[in-house]
């Protein structure tokens, strides 16, 4: 099962970054093997619209769940309709502290967005 | 001549200044045409009062995918650079929220499985002001984001007749919908307080005109006294200050009993004139 997580910087160990969208860095994990990768998010700087290509990132390295701070409306949306399950980091610090507790099953599941990120929330460039 | 005035930040006395230009030259032949461009918060109508003969809808085109044809190819979300279109594994998610109409990925469906359908962005109205003034304006629906279609329809809609001056009242900020408002104006009227915000706000504005090679001028609100640090960016960047109109508390409490400037301190028409007759001087 491959499992993908928002992180500061490009290591295993990286503390974790509380952003979907606009996170730094995605850290992908295959539980069963241990296997890790990192990848930059493209969307850190989008004008708009970065929840929902962070969540096209999510889907096209087929994970089945998503770890991060918080869901905005439109990646909970996306990610819902991709049949991603989505968990919020609570008060883990690191990735490893936050992959531990998705493997024992104490990581808190999202089941609606959480308010204040996204669309809603912006005035900028239109 | 066509007159766009605009400001960067918000609350310098844009629609005071506006208003009022338009009102001391009420009487010319034809009247002024004002348009109210400022489509998120229109109030110009507060000081002109105009009686509104006409509506029109304005919508936006955005997509919807059909998804018994669509192959989940991703072509339409590679192309949208507002990311308003999501293919996601077996689904393609449209979020009309985003989506600045622009129709690439209907045109560039391969399977044509995109069809166009229009929502409801707000309306336009115009009609005439009891001074004579026709007056014109947009209205952004509550919780649309996008204020640039509206803008682009009034001024597709409303055009001066020879002879005929036209004064638009842009939004506050620098971005695309004052953008959108000053393009096709023949001078940009920059209105700015003496504050650090306001020249901060200035300077982005008197970029615009800079972008658009329009000719420029200024006009100092609430004016107190020295701020050399506006004086010397008009000067560095050759911007007339054409009026300074003081800090008073009469016009203050004018202005927010719905009064224009012209009815609270009569001298300002001819101010306003003699501003004007130096606008047409520049062309």
């Amino acid at each position: 099962m491959k499992i993908i997580l928002t992180v500061v910087k490009p290591e295993f160990e990286s503390p974790i970054d509380s952003r979907f969208g606009r996170g730094a860095y995605f850290l992908v994990v295959e539980i069963e093997s241990g296997q890790w990768e990192t990848h930059p998010n493209p969307g850190v700087n989008a004008s708009g619209g970065a929840g929902i290509q962070a969540a096209q990132f999510v889907t096209s390295q087929h994970a089945e769940a998503a770890l991060s701070g918080g869901f905005g409306p439109n990646a909970f949306e996306a990610l819902k309709a991709a049949g991603v399950s989505m968990y919020l980091y609570g008060d883990c610090r690191t990735a490893a502290e936050a992959i531990e507790r998705f493997k024992a099953g104490t990581l808190e599941r999202v089941e609606a967005p959480q308010r204040g990120q996204g669309r809603e929330g912006r005035r900028g460039l239109k | 001549m066509i007159v766009a005035i605009a400001s960067g930040k918000g609350g310098t006395g844009k629609t005071t200044v506006a208003t009022s230009l338009a009102l001391s030259l009420a009487a010319s032949q034809p009247a002024p045409l004002f348009l109210d461009c400022d489509v998120e918060a229109p109030n110009a109508h507060l000081f002109l009062h105009p009686e509104f003969e006409e509506q029109r809808q304005v919508g936006l085109l955005v997509p919807e995918v059909d998804e018994s044809i669509c192959t989940f190819c991703g072509k339409c979300a590679e192309i949208c650079q507002y990311h308003a279109i999501a293919v996601l594994g077996r689904k393609t998610l449209v979020f009309p929220q985003l989506c600045h109409g622009c129709g690439s990925c209907s045109n560039l469906c391969p399977e044509k499985a995109i069809r166009e359908t229009p929502i409801r962005m707000g309306v336009i109205e115009r009609g005439t002001a009891p001074s004579g003034i026709r007056f014109a304006r947009g209205v952004l629906d509550v919780g649309q984001p996008m204020a640039v279609p509206i803008i682009r329809e009034l001024k597709a809609w409303v055009h001066p007749e020879p002879g005929q001056h036209m004064f638009i009242d842009c939004s506050p900020g620098a971005s695309c919908p004052v953008v959108a408002a000053i393009r096709g104006a023949d001078y940009l009227l920059l209105v700015t307080e003496p504050t650090p915000f306001g020249l901060h706000d200035l300077r982005l504005a008197a970029h615009i005109a800079g972008e658009l090679d329009l000719p420029a001028g200024v006009i100092i609100n609430r004016d107190k006294g020295s701020y050399p640090d506006l004086e010397t960016f008009c000067r560095s960047r050759r911007l007339p200050i054409l009026l300074r109109i003081p800090f008073e508390r009469a016009i203050a409490e004018g202005i927010a009993r719905g009064k224009p400037l012209v009815d609270i301190q009569r001298d300002y028409r001819q101010y306003f004139k003699t501003a004007f007759d130096r606008i047409q001087d520049t062309e």
